[in-house]
């Protein structure tokens, strides 16, 4: 293969798909709160604690998928906390997101220095590795960009007709959104409200720890405080942007990603542009599409909105 | 009066009693229903109708008592349970998302299509079939949210036989509907009789009751005051029987108060787009002392006319004209601020902010007055005394005047917003659909006071659906028809079919031609 332009395409694809995969998957997790009619701005802070869950875990289990699950399981206690608080205690909803932001921030800075200290040598740990799909990653151009990539990249596409089929066409699908949409009619109907949102919530978190994880050993390899650095709102503005839908969530992080790369590009071809100015590319393709969007969003009627039974 | 016991008992309540903090909304009620028949349950506003049914159909569990399905005492957890023995209930606010469509609708909550398979096809078919059979026509496939309220209430009604309710709650299924539509539902009701099914029925519409029931149940303050074979009592017996005095359906109309123009419409007009019109030249007069009432099957433009009279709209072409000011270009803030008052046709929605308490409701039109406050500080103890003196005067049901008013009964509410538009003494009061929901004495107390208004030398615009409260109450009576006016007619000189063919679209010209 040359390096022509083709080859150029297929690597900005590639790396797209790659800086991508965490926000899509945080915010199919966050699809899932939403959907249950919660109102949840913590994802910056649940990414946090799995990014360095993830790393500890992968340390000490010396497996990448050890991290995983312990990322999974640290994201879950953060969503049963949100949870607890908003659905059995009713308070605001948009308190405790903050409130989980600001935990996970300072959780994961504290809980490294105590499992890493404060030296600069980094512990090195078992990461992802790219998993060519045999076969298919040979195909030019497309083969670089889709099937040579990490699994969980793979985990997180698949996620998109996986969730969608999940909301649209199954009835505990059904029932989230009737729940997000008015408790008090799926009350009615036989549907524990309480329930499904505790449910809903603690997965969602799971795959927002998924992110996480993502981040710090796969995309890095390593932790550092505050890595997430905004992916968690990316994430909450993708499934605005992406109206609500699995596959608008999909485009909507490659397009906020796209800005990433064409960042990096730039830098690696030396236009004269300051690096930290390229670094804005995405958070203001991300304003901008949010601001196009205007008033016209799809969320769900009940979000925000605490239930009273009775 | 009182029957006794009978063979055939399909459904009891024994000795119901539910608390709410600060509230015995059910205090010792027993009811036995029959298999096949329309039960009624009659009482006033907060009387703990819609409290019952909902313990009846799982929703919340009672205190204490028993309730016995043919001769089982069950135990519900959830609507489920109650729904897997057949009970189904339409609500008397509505149980619908309106992003969905009406299959949907249907299967949420549901568990026969297996956990994991949404069967939507199958379902979609299953409700077509039911809508054959029960004479509820309706499109499987639309949008609830685009349905217009008769077809929301058919929607729940199959929603409650799709789950396999053989005994139906139907909790006022009637306030919104125009008679037409009523006159469907009780088609639909014998029908349903007819195969068997058993309907427990709550209206305050005691004709109603004369008409589809066959017996009633009378709930008084929470307690049972008795059960009464339809057949036997009189409009007036079951009146007096709810309200525990006598309750006069007429009322007292002194003549000679009307006065100058207070209100002069001419030519309104609102564009919907560039080709169509809400309203079209609407000319018309409300003097000060008069009722003027405003006829016509909901949706001809009603809505619009007081958007356009109260500042939610501005007038495309034509005024309305009240004390030097055109209503049809000012905010509502100015209008409301001199001397005008409006009873909204949705009490939630227009109405009231239900996560509010109901002393913040009662000056919601005010509370920037010196009366309420120095400048920008609220004056609680004025507010509270006048809270207070309010629920009083106008019998608000209600445990303290913190409450909620998003936790009041349906009727309570709507006493909330006509004691706030009321008691601020307008010259010009707007009231849409005043007493809808409202028990018979309230209903009584309510017009009593509007004519009060009227005789002190408001002007009142009267807009309602119901035929017989425009009938009674206005001096003269406009009758809308798709946002023009078909004639304006004294009561004293016309009649109910002559009204009726203006509701139709026919000109009063055309008619006295
Ligand atoms: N969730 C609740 N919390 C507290 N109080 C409640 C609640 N629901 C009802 N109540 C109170 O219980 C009483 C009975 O209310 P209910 O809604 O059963 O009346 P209703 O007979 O249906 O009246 P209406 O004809 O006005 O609908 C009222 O005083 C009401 O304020
Ligand atoms: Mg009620």
């Amino acid at each position: 293969m040359g390096v022509g332009p083709l080859h150029i395409i297929g690597n900005v694809l590639a790396s797209d798909i790659r800086m991508a995969t965490p926000i899509l998957i945080a915010a199919l997790g966050l699809l899932l709160v939403n959907e249950a009619g919660l109102l949840h701005i913590g994802v910056e802070g649940t990414m946090l604690i799995a990014t360095l869950a993830a790393v500890a875990g992968s340390y000490y289990t010396g497996s990448v998928w050890g991290g995983l699950l312990c990322a999974i399981i640290a994201a879950g206690l953060m969503g049963l906390l949100f949870a607890f608080l908003t659905i059995t205690l009713r308070a605001n909803q948009t308190v405790v997101g903050v409130a989980i932001n600001i935990l996970g921030s300072g959780l994961s800075a504290a809980m490294n220095r105590v499992l890493f200290g404060v030296s600069t040598t980094i512990a090195s740990i078992d990461t992802f590795k790219n998993l060519p799909i045999p076969g298919l990653s040979k195909i030019p151009v497309l083969g670089t960009a889709f099937f040579n990539q990490m699994p969980i990249v793979y985990i997180a596409f698949l996620l998109v007709p996986v969730i969608s089929y999940f909301l649209f066409k199954t009835q505990p699908g059904l029932n989230l959104r009737a729940v997000g949409e008015n408790p008090g009619a799926a009350d009615t109907l036989g549907i524990n409200v309480y329930r499904t949102r505790y449910i809903a919530c603690v997965v969602g978190s799971m795959l927002m720890g998924v992110g996480g994880a993502f981040l710090s050993t796969g995309l890095l390899t390593f932790f550092s405080e505050e890595m997430v650095s905004g992916r968690g709102y990316i994430a909450i503005a993708a499934v605005i942007f992406g109206r609500y839908k699995p596959t608008g969530i999909m485009f909507a992080s490659m397009i906020f990603m796209a800005g990433n790369v064409l960042a990096n590009l730039l830098q690696v071809y030396g236009v004269g542009i300051p690096y930290y100015f390229l670094n804005m590319l995405p958070y203001i393709l991300t304003v901008v599409a949010l601001a196009m969007l205007g008033k016209s969003t799809m969320a769900p009627a009940a979000q925000g909105k605490p239930y009273r039974r009775g | 009066m009182e029957t006794k016991q009978n063979e055939n008992i399909i459904l009891e309540m024994r000795h119901i009693y539910k608390q709410f903090p600060g509230v015995l909304a059910n205090a010792d009620i027993c009811l036995n229903v029959r298999a096949g028949e329309v039960h009624a349950l009659l009482g006033e506003n907060g009387a703990g109708k819609s409290t019952l049914m909902n313990q009846l159909c799982g929703l919340i569990k009672p205190t204490s008592g028993d309730i016995v399905i043919e001769g089982k005492v069950v135990h519900f957890n959830s609507a489920r349970d109650a729904m897997a023995i057949g009970i189904g209930m339409v609500h008397q606010h509505f149980m619908l998302v309106p992003t969905m469509t009406v299959t949907e609708n249907c299967l949420i909550g549901a568990t026969d299509a297996g956990y994991l398979k949404l069967n939507y096809k199958q379902a979609a078919k299953r409700i077509s079939e039911l809508a054959e059979k029960y004479n509820l026509e309706i499109d499987p496939e639309a949008k609830v949210g685009d349905l217009a309220v008769g077809q929301r209430q058919r929607v729940e009604i199959i929603k409650a036989l799709y789950r396999g309710a053989k005994i139906l709650i139907l909790d006022e299924p009637t306030s919104v509907l125009t008679p037409q539509e009523t006159g469907e539902l009780f088609n639909m009701i014998r029908s349903l009789t007819e195969k068997g099914f058993t309907v427990l029925f709550i209206s305050h519409k005691l004709n109603e009751i004369k008409e589809i029931c066959d017996r009633v149940t009378v709930l008084r303050l929470g307690r049972t005051e008795g059960t009464y074979n339809v057949a036997e009592c009189t409009v007036n017996d079951l009146a007096r029987l709810m309200v525990g005095r006598d309750v006069s359906f007429s009322i007292e109309r002194k003549e000679g108060t009307e006065g100058e123009a207070m209100v002069q419409v001419r030519n309104l007009t609102l564009a919907r787009d560039a080709h169509t019109n809400l309203l079209t030249d609407i000319s018309f007069d409300v003097h000060a002392g008069e009722v003027f009432g405003i006829a016509g099957v909901d949706g001809n433009g009603q809505n619009e006319l007081v958007e356009c009279l109260t500042g939610a709209k501005h007038a495309t072409s034509g005024t309305a004209m009240y004390e030097g000011k055109d209503l049809g270009k000012e905010s509502t803030r100015q209008i409301m601020s001199s001397g005008v008052s409006h009873i909204p046709a949705d009490r939630h929605k227009a109405g009231l902010i239900l996560g509010m308490h109901l002393t913040e409701n009662l000056i919601l039109q005010d509370y920037y007055t010196p009366k309420f406050g120095k400048g920008a500080l609220l004056d609680n103890r004025a507010i509270d005394t006048y809270a207070s003196e309010l629920i009083e005067r106008f019998a608000i049901k209600t445990p303290s005047r913190y409450e909620y008013a998003g936790s009041l009964s349906g009727g309570n509410q709507q006493k909330v917003i006509v004691a706030r538009e009321l008691s601020r003494n307008p010259k010009f009061l707007i009231a849409m659909h005043p007493t809808r929901g409202l028990d018979v004495g309230a209903i009584e107390y309510i017009h009593g006071q509007i004519m009060k208004q009227r005789d002190d030398g408001a002007a009142v615009l009267l807009v309602s659906t119901e035929l017989e409260e425009v009938m009674k109450l206005s001096d003269r009576i406009g009758v809308l028809f798709e946002g023009k006016l078909m004639g304006i007619v004294n009561p004293s000189e016309t009649t109910v079919e002559e009204i009726g063919l203006m509701m139709g679209g026919t000109r009063l010209e055309d008619i006295r031609k």
